[in-house]
């Protein structure tokens, strides 16, 4: 498989308040083909968002670098979409208009880009809500439009971290059932992180699985569970193994004990 | 089986009816039961009218008076409302500038805070000095008093920006200028109001101020010559007539925050 994203060596220290150096991330070695849905699972201040922030630019890598398709990441990367865990709306745009974001922060016409945002609305069930204002939406129905905005642009890959983190149980298991549709179709090269051991299990090609910090990779786990993937398989003997032997490695950490 | 009720809309006289008209009467009502009240205690305590002058006396006062009155609202009208417009065209790119540029703030805050703290009414022997008596003065001390809140509330709303939000603004590919411009400035808003509803009241005390000190018009003018002749009925006549004006301004500037932020949760109608 072609390598679209090769992080080589990466690593961050910050600084923090008081001067001291805080150790975000350890070298790191990681590439990651074109097309694959790689999840990135950890405990809390393992550096998982800050490897998602090195990738796309948004911060400088203090040891190594990170390649997309054989160039060095310089600076903000930006053929790509971004989810937060927060939807980030803006209160003052419509539905519409906040997916047409993605065109007024590049500055291009965002008329054209019309018709593409309204139906990727449609096509995650919010039809009749372009108008609408980001309050009159639930949690669930905010973290869509969030989604159809980094979508817009038709970018080959997403950063994804923690998305679905601020949502319901039930809303969370459908939102999964949304993102491998989509994935499914369009074969993106999604990187995302996640505190759910099931979640990444469900979503992903393979699982990086961090060390608490100074984070650094403990192990990196092949899913073979055979696509496509519906929610059943989530109570099948392969993939609790799975699960398990994520949750064993954690233990091991002491990250749950 | 239990026949599903419809609600009756609530009665004109219930406290949850809404509208304007219905807002109107209990105002309304309100006013004649303090007017009613006034009158009963001016009668049963027998206050002289030099203390406390019957509700009728102050209406004949300003009626009397009714041409003196509206000139010098207008003349403190206008220092307020020119103190307070120099205040937000000075104070709004100050906050911007503190908030783009680091330098600035760190030469700028601890000036503006020390000034902050000397009373603006100590500043005004100054200013009889510098302009003299008339307008001058009174623009001057509403600009001052007005200036703080309206730079610290903006600066407040500037920085309330959630920071995941640059970082998907940037991931855009957004420039600094636009982030500021789309992102930070109109989020901004909310905050700026309030510092702007503060500052109307502040303007209007500014004014009058300027006026007891240093001047012969405006109705804190008024105010002093009708408490030097112990005409309590016009002095409170004129109290009414500023107290309505302020109001006035209050309710103007919370007219543009609807019509410029409808979409924040302080704009919507409270849902029963």
């Amino acid at each position: 498989m072609e390598t679209l994203i090769d992080i080589d060596g990466v690593g961050k220290t910050f600084t923090g308040q008081d001067g001291e150096q805080i150790i975000a991330l350890e070298g790191t070695d990681l590439k990651i083909g074109r097309g694959e849905f790689v999840s990135i699972v950890g405990p809390s201040g393992c550096g998982k968002s800050t490897l998602l922030s090195l990738v796309a630019g948004l911060l400088e890598t203090t040891i190594g670098e990170v390649r997309i398709s054989g160039s060095r990441v310089d600076g903000p990367y930006t053929d790509l979409g971004f989810a937060f865990q927060s939807d980030l709306l803006l209160d003052w745009r419509t539905v519409l208009r906040n997916v047409l974001l993605q065109c007024d922060m590049r500055g291009i016409d965002n008329k054209a880009h019309q018709p593409r945002a309204r139906e990727l609305l449609r096509s995650v069930g919010l039809e009749g809500f372009e108008d609408k204002r980001p309050f009159e939406l639930s949690g669930g129905m905010r973290q869509r439009v969030a989604l159809c905005r980094a979508l817009l642009l038709d970018p080959p890959m997403l950063m994804m971290d923690e998305p679905f983190g601020a949502l319901d149980a039930l809303t969370r298991e459908q939102m999964q059932v949304d993102l491998l549709a989509m994935w499914q179709e369009t074969k993106k090269t999604v990187l995302f992180v996640t505190h759910s051991i099931s979640e990444a299990v469900f979503l992903s090609d393979r699982i990086i699985v961090m060390t608490p910090r100074p984070g650094k990779v403990r192990e990196i786990i092949d899913i073979d569970i055979s696509r496509p993937r519906d929610l059943n398989v989530r109570d099948t003997g392969e993939f609790g193994a799975i699960v398990h032997r994520i949750r064993l490695l954690f233990q091991e950490m002491g990250v749950i004990h | 089986m239990t026949q599903p009720t419809t609600e009756k809309r609530p009665g004109f006289l219930s406290p949850n009816r809404r509208g304007w008209y219905v807002d109107a009467f209990w105002m309304l009502l309100s006013l004649v039961l303090v007017l009613v009240f006034w009158e009963l205690l001016v009668l049963i305590f027998g206050f002289p009218s030099h203390l406390l002058p019957r509700p009728l006396s102050v209406v004949n006062s300003v009626i009397e008076h009714w041409g003196t009155i509206a000139d010098n609202s207008w003349d403190t009208t206008a220092a307020v409302l020119l103190g307070y417009i120099l205040a937000v065209g000075f104070a709004v790119p100050v906050a911007i500038l503190i908030v783009i540029s680091p330098q600035v703030e760190r030469l700028l805050y601890p000036p503006l805070v020390a000034t902050q703290s000397i009373p603006k009414i100590a500043l005004a022997p100054l200013f009889i000095v510098w302009f003299g008596f008339g307008i001058e003065t009174k623009i001057s001390v509403a600009f001052l008093i007005c200036f703080f809140p309206i730079v610290v509330d903006s600066i407040v709303g500037l920085r309330s920006i959630d920071p995941s939000l640059i970082q998907l603004a940037r991931s855009m590919g957004a420039s600094s200028s636009r982030i500021f411009l789309k992102l930070r400035l109109p989020g901004a808003l909310p905050s700026m109001f309030g510092g702007l509803k503060v500052a109307s009241a502040l303007a209007v005390v500014g004014a009058l101020t300027g006026e007891y000190i240093a001047s012969d018009s405006g109705l804190g003018y008024i105010l002093l010559s009708a408490s030097g002749e112990m005409n309590t009925a016009l002095l409170f006549g004129v109290l009414i007539v500023l107290s309505i004006l302020a109001m006035l301004f209050f309710y103007a500037i919370e007219l543009l925050e609807k019509l410029l932020i409808p979409w924040h949760v302080s704009q919507r109608t409270h849902v029963q």
